[in-house]
């Protein structure tokens, strides 16, 4: 199939394309941009003018809850979901049950999102066995089965030396960990940041320290170990300082943060919305503006959904005994554009923290829209108004601390592979 | 950081009781002169008004508690209420019934009231945003958070005997961070206009941030009383111990433990409080808690006051109940 983008603005950072430009797809590839490819006869043609041509969205973090909690969600439902908002690659972390910690369950989830997905669904094998964080899991036999990397997903590895051996097996079958930093025993039984919200409520408070003592612990393993790590989810502004020194002396690091941390602080938690529990937790103002700064400053590498969709009976409990996490996979990008609104960074810069930075990141070639390239795109009218309800979120978990925020920016097309994914022909939901 | 807005209805009146937190001065202060009128109903030969005849209130205690529970109970007799006392801790949650189902299992019984007492912080708010809009729900102490109710009948044993807020300097000692009464309290004085509140205690039972609700940090005993007209003095519970937060009871008794000398160093007059039960010889000393400055007796019968002032008050932005003890006797 051939097809046409006709007058669309396309940006693509990878590339450093920011123009407006008619993108030529065959056989699912991008053919060429600008000008027809010789022969080329479009069986589709798709009029873009106003609107934003982008690589799809590479998500480093989405639970999409099979297998073992499909009561939450599914890899249909989430990849649905995905694709109505733009994200054509989705890092699932190993945290299903069972564990992704052999190679028959990352065989399962890859059967699964082939027959039923709507996006490319690639799996964080277990750092640990079962998580435990006591024996290593089949590093080697996990990335063989096709692991972009290994995580221990929320749960910590406590024991120092456990994980200096982790990393180091790591680094010996040269692929990245992606590692979530929290001290568990500072976390304790802390359920929202340690500030002003958690002296007032009552709540359990975890530290910023909590995640920046982690962070040092894991930097001054791999100063010895020259081992890839990933740090996810940063949240806490004492944490940067840190990443971005060893970024400068050279170390294999990087980072991304959950979208969610980049708007909302522990002030979103007034009334004990549950909606705002997450892990790990909103932490304040300041920490909010800090993370900006460095995202725009390249010491967050990338945004991510950390989309965590449960079921309402998970909510609907008091707010410490509420699963934390949110379902944020249908806002990334209109809260990516709004970014660029408020002037934390200019628009290729946060259009490559979604794509071409994450691709890097998790070894894909997705990301970028050059010549050759695999035609993982999404066309979006970036001033569409709309309001979150749960009835517009595609994605079955309906916790979006977001709900009630007036957005702009709507995903009008998703390709994969060049074909549609969305509005496709067997897609009933609305646009 | 506003909570108020879910307790109050359209008129501004009180519908639920959760936390003192973003209430206005004038709300508090008719609570303190509505339990103004009640206070006289104990010592009548009948001991009851009928404000709210017919109404069922439910008593539902997640966690253990003896004044709380009774008070609260004593209170809805006294206003000709039928009262239903659950100790839910030792039934259907232990079945594993959710928070949710038995709340809805009490809606369909035709509650008026819930009184709820509950391990989590938050619970309070969460069961008035999920029950039916006839009942009013009513905050008996939610994990660490609030208990409005205490702050409220301490502010009345306050006000007894220190009748202007704005002259107060309140010290409040001990293991703030655990304690809900603390946080009602600082909120509670805060808005009626306390001239200073003062938390005494180690770094580790004082919670990070606390100077944001505007109080002063103490940690030692002896500046944090001088010149203080109100000392209330925190339960301090064995587990601290345990939990790596104190090294031990004698040595916290040594430090902040309330004695003659130590009190010797606040006004003159100035009044001993504690929201019960105590521990002698831990956070006080008997000596203290047995003398002339106490009023931690006093405390607990004006428990019963506030509580009928509170429950006629949410009662009445139910169904227009006038929330007065009629020809009560002035004390």
């Amino acid at each position: 199939m051939q097809i046409q983008i006709k007058q669309g603005h396309l940006i693509d950072p990878a590339n450093q394309v920011d123009k407006v430009t008619d993108v030529f797809i065959s056989d699912g590839k991008i053919a060429s941009l600008g000008k027809s490819p010789r022969g080329f006869k479009a069986d589709h043609t798709i009029d873009a003018s106003g609107r934003l041509v982008l690589p799809g969205l590479v998500d480093l973090s989405a639970r999409l809850r099979e297998p073992g909690n499909e009561h939450k969600a599914t890899i249909t439902s989430e990849t649905h979901a995905a694709a109505c908002g733009g994200i054509t690659s989705v890092c699932c972390p190993p945290d299903t049950r069972p564990v992704i910690d052999s190679s028959a369950v990352v065989e399962l989830i890859h059967q699964r999102a082939l027959d039923r997905g709507n996006a490319r669904v690639y799996c964080l094998g277990a750092l640990t066995h079962g998580l435990q964080g006591e024996t290593l899991a089949n590093m080697h036999a996990l990335k063989q089965a096709g692991c972009i990397g290994v995580s221990n997903g929320l749960l910590p590895v406590a024991n120092t030396a456990v994980l200096r051996r982790a990393l180091d097996y790591a680094s010996s079958c040269d692929i990245t960990v992606h590692l979530f930093c929290e001290d568990a025993s500072l976390r304790d039984d802390g359920v929202v940041h340690e500030g002003i919200m958690s002296v007032r409520m009552g709540l359990p408070g975890i530290p910023g320290t909590a995640e920046s003592i982690a962070i040092s612990r894991v930097l001054q393993l791999i100063e010895q170990t020259p081992c890839r790590v990933h740090f996810c989810r940063v949240s806490s502004a004492q944490s940067l300082p840190m990443i971005a020194d060893a970024k400068q002396r050279g170390l294999p690091v990087s980072a991304d943060t959950g979208i969610s941390h980049l708007f909302l602080s522990e002030v979103d938690l007034a009334g004990f919305n549950n909606n705002c529990h997450l892990c790990p937790p909103l932490r304040s103002d300041t920490d909010r503006e800090a993370l900006r700064k460095a995202l725009a400053g390249g010491v967050i590498d990338a945004i991510c959904s950390d989309h965590q969709p449960h079921n309402a009976d998970a909510k609907a409990v008091p707010f410490s005994q509420s699963e934390p996490g949110a379902s944020t996979i249908d806002v990334v990008l209109p809260l990516a554009l709004q970014l660029a609104r408020d002037g934390v960074m200019e628009l290729p810069g946060i259009i490559e923290a979604l794509t071409a930075r994450p691709a890097a990141i998790a070894g894909l070639e997705a990301g970028q829209l050059g010549v050759g390239a695999v035609a993982d795109l999404c066309i979006v009218d970036p001033d569409a108004p709309w309001t979150v309800t749960e009835d517009q979120l595609v994605s079955t978990g309906k916790n979006n601390p977001f709900l009630g925020w007036e957005m702009h920016g709507k995903v009008t097309q998703t390709l994969l592979g060049g074909l549609p994914v969305y509005p496709a022909d067997t897609d009933h939901a609305t646009p | 950081m506003n909570d108020s807005n879910i307790q109050l209805d359209d008129n501004g009146h009180l519908k639920h009781f959760l936390t003192i937190e973003g209430l206005e001065r004038s709300l508090l202060l008719n609570i303190l002169e509505t339990a103004e009128t009640f206070s006289g109903v104990g010592a009548r030969a009948v001991k009851k008004v009928p404000i709210l005849r017919g109404k069922t209130v439910a008593n539902l205690f997640f966690e253990p508690s003896t004044r709380t529970r009774t008070t609260f109970e004593l209170a809805a007799k006294r206003l000709s209420a039928d009262i239903l006392s659950l100790n839910i801790s030792n039934s259907a949650t232990k079945k594993g019934e959710s928070l949710l189902d038995t709340l809805h299992t009490l809606e369909a019984m035709h509650c008026d009231m819930f009184i709820v007492r509950h391990a989590n912080s938050g619970a309070a708010h969460f069961i008035a945003s999920h029950v039916a809009p006839n009942i009013s729900v009513i905050n008996g102490g939610d994990g660490r958070h609030a208990h409005p109710t205490q702050a409220m009948l301490d502010m009345f044993t306050i006000r007894k005997h220190k009748p202007d807020f704005s002259k107060l300097r309140v010290a409040i000692v001990g293991d703030i961070l655990h304690s809900r009464v603390a946080r009602s309290e600082i909120h509670a004085l805060s808005i009626l206009g306390a001239s200073e509140i003062r938390v005494i205690g180690p770094r580790t039972l004082i919670p990070w941030h606390i100077e944001t609700m505007g109080v002063h940090i103490f940690h030692d005993m002896n500046a944090g009383l001088k010149d203080v007209d109100v000392i209330v003095v925190l339960r301090l519970q064995q587990e601290r111990m345990r939990s790596a937060l104190l090294p031990s009871e004698s040595e916290y008794f040594r430090l902040y433990g309330l004695t003659e000398e130590k009190l010797a160093l606040a006004k003159p007059d100035a009044i001993v409080m504690h929201p019960g039960p105590i521990n002698r010889g831990i956070e006080i000393d008997s000596r203290v808690a047995d003398s002339r400055q106490s009023v931690i007796l006093q405390q607990v019968s004006h428990g019963i006051a506030i509580r009928m002032a509170v429950m006629a008050m949410t009662m009445q932005s139910q169904s227009g109940i006038q929330p007065e003890g009629g020809h009560a006797d002035p004390d």
